[in-house]
């Protein structure tokens, strides 16, 4: 029986094609082998009848080269006009892609998708400026020649002899959703080339001469015949998985592709990409980063360069560490599943091959069942290597130290000799000098040092002494076995350096990467944030930097580095938001916005990208080195992390403040109603009943009369302490503060109770010589009056009130006390809270349970604070402290005069 | 001529305080009329020149401040503000645009009786001025210079003594910081209101004026000072 369950990979990969499909515009290629068969006209034919059937067609950018009916097909058409640029003095025409998403149309025509922009355009490639627009769904129709594939590019340059710049990522061709293959046979292009319908007739010329040769244009037909009909096979394949895919397996293989600094790995990429995608494989692409590995600065750019190829192509790119290459690639192969291995051809030659092995030997001998496949590497003339750093000037000092330990050796061998040892001891002694060379100063001074000390052997000691000539062959033997041990000594520490050099980068990075999330562990704040994280950087990459904050869609703002060149640059803004919106890294050393003056690093957190980290050094393109863009990547993804964490917290406090203002209204709303509804129920009952009743006699129509007036009062002091309060919990800022005298305050406060105090005695104590005190003269009065009412209500009728005021370091303290029941126990601070009312009286339901929360809120806006205690001897005691200040007004009284 | 003659103008927009006021106002013997809005106010005043204007400042068509500055140019009568408490500035403001004096709401008729009174008895045509004042045990003798609390002669100042004389002329009358600066310094006085504190005090302390019980010398808090009307 055959299992007939679809693959869930296959599944699960048309899913995710159908999610990333949704929203996103179509892109539709006409695709062709070479200039002139027609790409241009066939789409333009097209978006006409699209046009007449209804659709919105705008022209976005077609490449005029000057032919009458590809000129006449675009009239009628909408054109968005061409972006002009200036180049070194030329104007160019380029297309206008703000325009383009500016105008929105629902198909747009792009020509020439392997175009490249002018320096200073927003992306490098025309084909970035296509998926933005197609990020930005609409649907765009674009035109390719097959040598313009990225993939195909070395293997169509080997074919026809003309190596194409212009490439595209293999990818975004096949991601196109529809593909129109514009064919005509190489005979009939070759006579529209004389017929002078594709370039004027001396350009036609040439490149009938050249590029145009009847055999390239064979070849390239081919490959683009090949490309459609692959692309054909997989929209059949696609289809089939679709129908919940009966028939074949999608095949289960799997490529690795091992990396190497060596230049042929690009080929070998490439070749890679080839075969997965003829198999329809995922590929991997593997480096091995041996731990001596990372001193060599070329090293490390190739291999960058063969990273980045091979995201560009597609792979999924790893980066293995292991002492030994070929175990670890292995190990990984067998973890993934990998079927094929590919690996470049050793270059070294044979003898070292039969001395130390290879690599392919090695993989071939460990790979048991995966099969291992040996492709011929070559050169990428297309990209050189990144010119080598200037050599450091030589360094002599090695040399110098090695000559003085030769000459110590050779001091020491002449005095082991005076006293008479074996010639063998002599030998022993050079030896070790030559050793002590190796070790410590380097491979070729150690290999010096070996043949002068062999030679000094020879001449000083000998026999026949003083001349080169050697009696016996067996000192031939010393001197094979000095050279050698100089030579693995010498081996040997600079591995051992190299890898202490490689550790102590790896160590400084990682230290880095856990102090900086240490710090941003214990800041909070984003402006602190970036500045901490910018500062690591900067000290990482000796480079300046700029972090760039803001929301999804907004503008981001500079959060560190404002005066920084980045931040002056006019590039930097755009490419920060560039970056924000498409997750992507941009600006200098990439291909987005690659004239921006610094690297952007997008900080992209757990559900947002919260804004951009901007790093300039020198050069720039170091940063993008994998170890670099790794540990920027981390650094940003550190950042990003923090201040999302912040941003959460932020958050969440002030839904804290929110929900606690809500209870907080909430309880002000049940205690005003009710305080509203006693007195507003006594007057109406008292009124209405007085209305009815004329029976009552005088003293009960006295009683509610009373009634009305007292309740009146009462609802009028209550309203008047809702009022005060509001406004107090608006801020000081509606305070007015002014120069004012305590006595005064407190003896209109005084007035102003008179009612309430009834026959309490109040007794009144103030120092006449107390300086002024800057305050709103009516806050203050206010809490007076409020603490006076406190206490007359709840106080007996004959207690005793007193208030105190002096002076003490710098504040003036006054107490509001009384010889009533006192504060229930532990209520000493709820008493200051909003509607908490003393239940320790009968008469407790009485107050407006307000009145000392604004107490409490006058002090504080005047930056004092008040407290209540229960006296020692019976009775309550408020203490008020105000500040006092340091200068109070001196006003100059006149000597009394009559 | 009897109290009950004179004629009181209402400028108020809320029937229950109109309703309040004329009730009280008649059952005392006065003789009322209303106006619900500034404009109405201004011409029934110009129609019917009252003895006494009460005057809302919270109305529905123009400021009462600006009611209070059409009345002032032309009628002498005194000019009661009604308001509440917490609008200190705008009292202060109409006080200063001439108003006589205000009330703050929620008031009683006892109270409101009193100011009317007060401010009847210091608009009074023809009243000559005493040589001596006097309220409670407090004389002063403008002739001589001389101020006495009962038998005890009080030293004072030339500033106290223009600040008290000052004073006890608007007795019962709410005088504004402002007023009193510019009386008693000088309409060029730049002074400013903790000078009058400082001076009230020693006044006070000097007259034996206890601040819990004060007898002569009223704080009307961020407003200014009222000296005892009897």
């Amino acid at each position: 029986m055959i299992d007939r369950r679809p693959d869930p990979d296959a599944l699960l990969g048309q899913v995710q094609a159908e999610e990333a499909g949704r929203g996103r515009g179509m892109l539709k290629v006409f695709f062709g082998y070479a200039a002139g068969v027609g790409k241009t006209y066939a789409m333009l034919e097209a978006a006409r009848r699209a046009a007449a059937a209804g659709r919105e067609v705008v022209v976005g950018y077609v490449e005029p080269h000057g032919r009458p009916e590809t000129q006449a097909l675009l009239e009628g058409l909408e054109t968005i006009p061409p972006r002009p640029v200036e180049y070194r003095g030329v104007t160019l025409q380029e297309f206008d892609v703000d325009a383009a998403l500016a105008r929105r149309p629902e198909l747009i025509l792009v020509d020439e998708l392997a175009h490249s922009n002018a320096e200073g355009s927003r992306h490098a490639k025309r084909w970035q400026d296509v998926e933005e627009l197609l990020g930005a769904g609409i649907h765009v129709w674009t035109t390719l020649n097959v040598q313009h594939l990225d993939s195909l590019n070395d293997v169509i340059g080997g074919v026809t002899g003309v190596t194409v710049r212009e490439t595209i990522p293999d990818r975004v061709f096949e991601r196109a959703d529809d593909l129109e293959l514009v064919d005509v046979t190489p005979e009939e292009l070759i006579e529209r080339l004389r017929a002078g319908k594709v370039y004027l007739p001396e350009q036609a010329e040439r490149a009938l001469a050249g590029f145009f040769q009847k055999s390239n244009l064979v070849a390239l037909r081919e490959f683009s015949l090949r490309q459609a009909a692959r692309r054909v096979q997989s929209d059949v394949e696609a289809a089939r998985r679709r129908r919940s895919a009966s028939e074949p397996w999608a095949t289960a293989d799997r490529l690795l592709v091992c990396i190497g600094p060596s230049p042929s790995t690009a080929r070998v990429i490439r070749t890679a990409k080839r075969m997965a995608q003829a198999l329809d494989a995922p590929w991997t692409a593997a480096a091995v980063e041996r731990i001596d590995m990372a001193a060599d600065p070329v090293v490390q750019a190739r291999m960058a360069d063969h990273h980045r190829l091979a995201e560009r192509l597609g792979a999924e790119v790893v980066t293995l560490s292991g002492q030994e290459v070929a175990p670890t690639l292995i190990d990984y192969a067998r973890s993934r599943n990998v079927t094929k291995i590919l690996v470049g051809k050793t270059e070294r030659p044979r003898w070292r091959r039969l001395l130390f092995g290879s690599i392919v030997d090695e993989l071939i001998e460990r790979s048991g069942d995966i099969d291992v496949y040996v492709v011929r590497g070559e050169g990428d003339p297309a990209r050189s290597p990144r010119p080598r750093p200037p050599a450091a000037p030589a360094d002599w000092r090695p040399y110098l130290k090695g000559a003085a330990i030769v000459a110590a050796g050779t001091a020491a061998a002449a005095l082991v000799d005076r006293i008479g040892l074996h010639s063998a001891n002599v030998a022993m002694v050079f030896l070790a000098a030559v050793a002590l060379v190796a070790a410590v100063c380097g491979r070729t001074p150690s290999i010096l040092a070996s043949v002068v000390a062999v030679l000094m052997f020879d001449i000083g000691f000998v026999p026949p002494r003083y001349t080169f000539a050697v009696a016996d062959t067996e000192y031939l033997v010393t001197f094979g076995v000095m050279l050698a041990i100089a030579l693995l000594i010498s081996t040997l520490t600079a591995r051992l350096r190299a890898q202490v050099e490689g550790g102590r980068l790896r160590e400084r990075r990682i230290t880095a990467l856990y102090e900086l999330g240490k710090q941003l562990s214990s800041i909070s704040g984003a402006a602190f944030l970036a500045a901490a994280a910018a500062r690591k950087v900067a000290e990482l990459t000796n480079g300046e930097v700029a972090v760039y904050l803001g929301e999804p869609g907004g503008v981001p703002e500079v959060a560190f580095g404002r005066g920084s060149a980045v931040a002056a640059h006019p590039v930097s803004e755009p490419t920060a938001r560039w970056v924000m919106e498409h997750d992507q890294m941009a600006g200098s050393g990439t291909d987005t916005l690659p004239n921006a003056v610094a690297l952007f690093v997008p900080l992209t957190a757990s559900q947002q990208t919260v804004g951009a980290l901007a790093v300039k050094a020198e050069p720039n393109e170091g940063l993008l080195e994998p170890d670099q863009k790794r540990l920027l990547e981390a650094c940003a993804g550190q950042l990003a992390l923090a201040i999302e964490r912040d941003r959460m917290s932020l958050a969440a406090s002030e839904a804290l403040v929110q929900a606690q203002a809500e209870q907080v209204r909430n309880t002000l709303l049940s205690g005003v109603s009710h305080d509203l509804r006693t007195p507003l129920a006594a007057i109406a009952g008292a009124s209405t009943g007085l209305l009815q009743n004329d029976a009552f006699d005088e003293p009960i129509r006295r009683q509610l009369l009373e009634t009305i007036a007292d309740e009146a009062g009462r609802l009028n002091r209550l309203l008047e302490n809702i009022l005060q309060m509001s406004k107090l919990e608006m801020g000081g800022a509606t305070a007015r503060m002014q120069w004012n005298i305590l006595e005064e305050v407190v003896g209109s406060a005084l007035v102003r109770t008179r009612h309430e105090l009834g026959d309490r005695r109040v007794e009144v104590s103030i120092p006449a010589d107390l300086p002024l005190l800057l305050v709103d003269g009516l806050l203050l009065e206010q809490l007076f009056v409020n603490l006076l009412e406190n206490a007359s209500r709840y106080t007996p009728p004959q207690a005793v009130v007193s208030i105190s005021a002096r002076p003490e370091a710098g504040w003036v303290i006054v107490d509001v006390a009384d010889d009533g029941p006192g504060l229930s126990p532990g209520s000493e601070e709820r008493i200051f809270e909003k509607f908490h009312r003393g239940d320790s009286h009968a008469d407790a339901g009485r107050g407006s349970g307000l009145g000392l929360a604004i107490c409490r809120a006058v002090a504080k806006i005047h930056g004092g604070e008040i407290t209540a205690a229960n006296r020692p001897d019976g009775g309550v005691r408020f203490t008020l402290r105000l500040p006092l200040s340091q200068d109070p007004p001196h006003v100059e009284t006149e000597t009394s005069g009559d | 001529m009897p109290e009950g003659s004179h004629l009181i103008l209402i400028v108020d927009d809320e029937p229950p305080i109109r309703r309040f006021l004329r009730a009280s106002l008649a059952a005392a013997g006065y003789r009322v009329v209303e106006a619900e809005s500034g404009v109405s106010g201004v011409k029934l005043a110009a129609r019917q020149p009252p003895d006494l204007v009460i005057l809302d400042l919270g109305l529905p068509d123009i400021d009462g401040q600006e009611v209070l500055v059409r009345l002032r140019e032309w009628l002498a009568a005194p000019i009661l503000i009604l308001s509440a408490r917490d609008q200190e500035a705008q009292k202060v403001r109409a006080l200063d645009e001439g108003a006589d004096d205000y009330l703050t709401k929620p008031f009683g008729v006892s109270e409101l009786l009193a100011r009317i009174r007060t401010a009847m008895r210091h608009s009074r045509p023809g009243r000559t001025e005493s040589p001596v004042l006097s309220i409670g045990d407090l004389r002063v003798d403008l002739s001589a210079r001389r101020v006495l609390v009962g038998e005890e002669r009080i030293a004072l100042t030339p500033i106290e003594y223009k600040l008290l004389v000052t004073l006890m002329k608007h007795s019962g009358k709410v005088l504004t910081h402002r007023f009193l600066l510019r009386e008693v310094w000088g309409p060029h006085a730049s002074q400013e209101t903790h000078y009058l504190r400082v001076f009230v005090a020693g006044l006070r302390r000097k007259l034996g004026d206890d601040p819990a019980r004060s007898r002569y010398i009223a704080t009307e808090q961020g407003v200014g000072y009222r000296f005892a009307a009897e």
